[in-house]
């Protein structure tokens, strides 16, 4: 888990799989202090609760890949965690870290905005007891690497509803399956709150795709991927970017999402 | 824990043995290893955790140990290249699973966590487990084929994973 806020402020660090990256050379990360959270286990664990998943800060993908509940009931989350790196990452990583690191391309994110997560926010407050705040992940991102967390706020736990799901589509187009950063990505998934369409690594956040959602609950006819072209520009505002252009992610986010949705969404045919 | 001088203590086990290391803050697990503990076997490839040759097992668990620091393996269980009994890698020889030989200690160590966790296989296949470990040699097919070997032989196997 990370997220400095400036020159002094404290990182937080859980699982390394991000800051330790190209370390020795990385000199402006050395000038850094950081919080290790490795030692408190209360925010390790996956729990279920009647109503929730919670997934505890320090909880890894592989916590989530060995959890057979995650598999059945939320499978969104087991997909996308088995497209993270590969399993010495997926050892280390945490879902906590993954929202943090504030990626575009991030791989948990969509999954877990597409359920409607929420990120609880706990702080020490002014009588010295903890303050949390329960943030929607889908109004967490203010813009790129921006995010709705003040320095002294640390991610407790990462909240999950429990919902029964009719879709759960996780595609990721990258160089490779396996350890590559994802080029474009999409979340789908629909249960009685409606749809929800998340797309990572196509605009500067992972970010809800609010007028596809709108297009699907309205049954609006859509004939071939162009039918979702215009509507992308307006919901994601792709990005040019060392893995690809914003022409290439707007027509194989498009194309992504029809051939997902053709036959799974009334209106797609 | 931490001392003046931006060094640390820390003590852990190293291939069922314990030791303490007085290590630099940061210090990379990989780096510790090699230039601390004298295990040389643990190589370094790319430093970002996308070619495995520097995978261990903590607390039982394959990580790439270039991301990995030290002090965070306090009071954990490592286990490095050095602790596998090498007649039990002749599998993998026969089988062409190495050739130039830079990737093979990561290999080895994810073959033997998927021989010591066959159960893995009814969800994964040996590709995706292996995914963490690029080889630009051998083209897969001979680390795939011993690690089915070495399965066969450890009587955790009885078909077909690749």
């Amino acid at each position: 888990m990370m997220g400095a806020s400036g020159p002094g402020a404290l990182v937080p660090f859980a699982g390394g799989t991000d800051l330790l990256v190209h370390w020795p050379g990385n000199l402006v990360a050395h000038e850094r202090t950081y919080l290790d959270l490795s030692g408190v286990g209360e925010l390790r664990p996956l729990r279920w609760t009647d109503s929730h998943l919670e997934i505890g800060a320090l909880a890894t993908y592989w916590d989530v890949v060995q959890d057979a509940r995650c598999a059945s009931e939320l499978p969104l989350l087991v997909l996308a965690a088995r497209t993270v790196g590969a399993i010495q990452i997926q050892t280390r990583g945490t879902w906590a870290g993954n929202i943090m690191n504030a990626s575009p391309a991030a791989d948990g994110v969509p999954a877990l905005m597409a359920y409607d997560a929420t990120v609880v926010l706990a702080s020490v407050g002014s009588g010295g007891g903890v303050q949390r705040e329960e943030v929607r992940l889908d109004e967490f991102y203010l813009g790129y690497k921006q995010m709705r967390r003040r320095p002294e706020q640390l991610i407790e736990c990462i909240r999950v509803p429990r919902r029964a799901y009719a879709v759960s589509v996780f595609e990721k187009v990258g160089a490779r399956r396996a350890q590559a950063i994802t080029k474009v990505g999409a979340a789908i998934a629909r249960s009685e709150e409606g749809w929800r369409v998340v797309a990572n690594s196509v605009g500067p956040t992972v970010r809800r795709c609010r007028t596809v959602e709108k297009m699907l609950e309205d049954r609006s006819p859509v004939r071939s991927p162009e039918g979702f072209a215009p509507v992308l520009a307006k919901d994601v505002a792709a990005i040019d970017d060392i893995r690809s252009t914003a022409k290439y992610r707007e027509r194989v986010l498009a194309r992504v999402l029809y051939f997902a949705l053709r036959g799974l969404a009334a209106g797609v045919v | 824990m931490r001392s003046d001088d931006g060094h640390m203590d820390v003590a852990l086990t190293i291939n069922g043995k314990p030791v303490s290391v007085r290590v630099p803050a940061m210090e990379r697990l990989l780096d510790t290893l090699r230039y601390h503990l004298g295990l040389p076997g643990t190589k370094e490839g790319c430093g970002e955790g996308e070619c495995g040759a520097c995978t261990v097992w903590l607390d039982g668990l394959p990580v790439c140990s270039c991301l990995v620091p030290t002090f965070q393996c306090r009071g954990r269980d490592v286990k490095t290249i050095e602790s596998i009994d090498p007649a039990s890698l002749a599998p993998m020889l026969e089988s062409g699973a190495t050739q130039c030989g830079a990737c093979t200690p990561g290999v080895v160590m994810t073959a033997c966590w998927v021989r010591e966790h066959p159960e893995i296989l009814k969800t994964h296949t040996m590709r995706e487990l292996l995914a963490g470990n690029l080889c630009r040699c051998t083209g897969y097919d001979g680390i795939v084929d011993g690690m089915t070997r070495m399965l066969d032989n450890s009587g955790g196997a009885n078909g077909k994973y690749a």
